[in-house]
């Protein structure tokens, strides 16, 4: 009888609990509505926990510094931006839980998700509400099949293209190797269109190897049937704690090839107690260079490092520009955050096409109605610890 | 040659796997339980060993040392905490508890120690062996994991059979009831199996993290699922059962993927699982069980 009792107790209070809880937000999204303060309200998605946590710490970081300098300078059109960051664990159902709770919050344009996988997921929503969102790193062609979304890095077709282009121009392997994550649509993606191009180039694949995300420790295998086939470049398309495992097992068997990433390599050297002499000479091609002279990229990363205390990824600067094309769009199609979600969605994604923008990234960025940017690539190699450019 | 290499890498891994089903064998012969939280008690081990040795510079020795310690207790403590009072519990709910403890050990380590991968440092400083004039390199960790699994396999069965507290854990295994009416104290015989079992995690998991230098929370899961897999394999309850599950598993995974597809080889895994359970129920040394009607 007790027992019976007790948990009529307990449903009322769910009940009594659940309705105060509807009521709040109730209230709260429409005080936010009437407030006289308008300001754009941007969300962020990405992993700050989690595996892939280097770059969702980088992203909202990135996006905080451009943020804080364009509200210090006035705002957009003389409205602040309000921003906020989310964490989803590069997991595409945690993603979508966060973006619904920043909607709560009154999120008009959504800055995310970092991530691939998480980020297909985001973009059905997106789409569903008409919001407008740009990516800073999500790279899938995937990412951008609808009209609302807009990427800043480079698509994985891009760069698997550029990858192989690079390495045949610069002759840097007669035989390659490919080991990839058969598991992620980002590294999948590259290695497919890397192979295409590769053979385009006359370049030889000697061996093409898979992982999945439940077997992604022991590379052994997989470096072995690339050292017995004869690989002298090993091309890796995916993250960089993988990578540091793929580099210190490849140095266990004594197999020494030249190592070419992509831009999830970005971040090998920040790995906690990783043997940085491994990834000597490693290469990588990325959009972005924290050693590059111009001002602008020396400005920022002074800044960055004084205010988070390390040197910025590449996925710092991307998040960065991000914001900084979000405020050229609004400003050129001269929209105000009264506007509803939908309609300045459609207003931004019309402007896009037409704004050019120079950023950490790239100089004069531009956009094709797909959402693909269109820039350079640069390459890196890491050298006495530290990433530089070649050439 | 290259088949000799893939043939010593899937019995290095496999070697790790049967340490790992070892702690799951014993504590599901004795305590008739799964202890999900095997797996992540091996992260914790590793974690153990990453501070004082990476980070306090101790030497390897008397980290993995005091690892195997802390991992005991830990073994002992979650035991007395979560399984203990569920003795009399259907076994469902103990299954659901020892899940639960599994999700509170990695979210503990992600509290603590953050999501961000670590590269494990070696804790095996032995030179590689050279055959063959090159062709064929083992290293030092291959070696010292297969020989440690090896001397862990044979000691645990000897203690099993000729000491006064295995005689008590196998009464246990066959009769709780029983065993406690002749005296046994039932209670002191789990918590001896799982300080062991959660030891040699200790152990398993410091060995791993040396071969595949990586850790993070989510370290110990993987590995977790494959040791129980091979724990089934060869038969759940049985010592020798889970050694040669575990090296069978290592060996069939590595050449799958060596030979067959290298993205299916998780999938090539289990499917011999499944046939070998069609065949054998029981697993390959599994005892036969006589239902009690």
């Amino acid at each position: 009888m007790k027992k019976k009792l007790l948990s009529v107790l307990l449903v009322a209070a769910l009940a009594v609990a659940s309705v105060v809880g509807c009521g709040s937000t109730a209230a709260e999204s429409s005080e936010a509505g009437a407030s006289g303060e308008a300001a754009f309200k941007i969300g962020a998605i990405g992993p700050t926990t989690g595996g892939a946590a280097l770059y969702g710490q980088a992203v909202m970081n990135g996006a905080q510094l451009a943020v804080d300098e364009i509200n210090a300078a006035g705002g957009i059109n003389g409205y602040q931006i309000e921003y906020k960051f989310e964490d989803d664990q590069h997991d595409a159902e945690k993603s979508v839980n966060a973006y619904n709770s920043l909607k709560d919050w009154g999120m008009q344009i959504l800055m995310g998700t970092t991530t691939t996988t998480p980020c297909i997921a985001v973009t059905d929503k997106t789409a569903q509400d008409g919001m407008f969102q740009i990516t800073p790193s999500a790279s899938s062609t995937d990412v951008i099949i609808n009209d609302n979304v807009f990427q800043v890095c480079f698509t994985d077709p891009n760069q698997g293209t550029a990858s192989a282009q690079y390495i045949a121009e610069n002759k840097l392997g007669t035989k390659i190797g490919i080991i990839y994550d058969s598991s992620d649509v980002y590294s999948s993606g590259i290695e497919a269109t890397f192979v295409k191009e590769a053979e385009a180039q006359n370049l030889e694949v000697v061996a093409i190897e898979a992982f999945t995300a439940d077997s992604k420790t022991d590379f052994s295998t997989q470096l072995q049937k690339c050292q017995s086939e004869g690989a002298d470049l090993l091309f890796l398309p995916f993250y960089y704690q993988e990578a540091s495992i793929v580099l210190n097992q490849a140095n266990q068997m004594g197999y020494a090839p030249t190592f070419f990433g992509v831009d999830g390599m970005d971040g090998i050297l920040s790995v906690e107690n990783f043997d940085t002499t491994l990834a000597e000479g490693v290469m990588l091609l990325t959009p972005f260079a924290a050693d590059a002279k111009d001002d602008a990229t020396q400005a920022f990363v002074e800044k960055y490092e004084a205010q988070f205390g390390e040197t910025p990824s590449q996925f710092a600067a991307d998040a960065y520009d991000a914001i900084y094309i979000i405020k050229a769009v609004i400003e050129a199609q001269n929209l105000t955050p009264d506007m509803s979600v939908q309609d300045l969605g459609t207003a931004m994604a019309e402007g896009m096409t037409t704004i050019s923008v120079d950023g950490l990234t790239g100089e004069a960025m531009t956009w094709s109605a797909d959402g693909a940017v269109s820039k350079a690539p640069k390459a890196m190699v890491i050298k006495d610890g530290a990433y530089a450019a070649m050439d | 040659m290259s088949f000799l290499t893939y043939l010593i890498n899937g019995i290095s891994l496999g070697s790790v796997y049967a340490i790992i089903a070892l702690g799951y064998t014993m504590v599901y012969g004795i305590a008739k339980m799964l202890n999900f939280a095997h797996g992540d008690v091996i992260m914790i081990g590793c974690y153990v060993v990453f501070l004082t040795m990476s980070g306090q510079g101790w030497s390897p020795l008397v980290s993995v040392t005091l690892s195997v310690l802390i991992c005991t207790v830990l073994g002992i403590v979650i035991e007395k905490i979560a399984y203990k009072p569920l003795r009399k519990a259907t076994s469902l709910a103990v299954l659901i508890t020892a899940i639960g403890v599994s999700y509170f050990l990695q979210n503990i380590a992600l509290l603590i120690f953050g999501a961000n991968t670590k590269a494990f440092t070696n804790v095996v400083t032995l030179p590689a062996l050279t055959l063959a004039g090159g062709s064929l390199v083992i290293s030092g960790t291959t070696i010292v994991t297969v020989l440690v699994c090896i001397v862990i396999m044979v000691a645990l069965s000897l203690f099993v059979k000729y000491t006064k507290a295995g005689q008590a854990m196998r009464a246990v295994s066959e009769d709780k009831d029983a065993a406690q009416l002749m005296g046994i104290n039932v209670n002191g015989t789990i918590s001896l199996t799982f300080a062991i079992g959660s030891g040699l995690a200790a152990i398993a998991g410091v060995l791993f993290c040396s071969a595949y230098p990586t850790l993070s929370p989510y370290t110990g899961s993987m590995p977790g699922i494959k040791a129980f897999t091979a724990a089934v394999f060869g038969g759940i309850g049985s010592i020798p059962g889970a050694f040669i599950g575990g090296i069978l598993l290592g060996v069939i995974e590595i050449l799958g993927r060596a030979y067959i597809s290298s993205q299916l080889s998780d999938a090539i895994v289990f499917a011999v699982l499944i046939i070998v359970l069609l065949v054998k129920p029981t697993g390959l040394l599994g005892k036969k069980i006589h239902e009690k009607v």
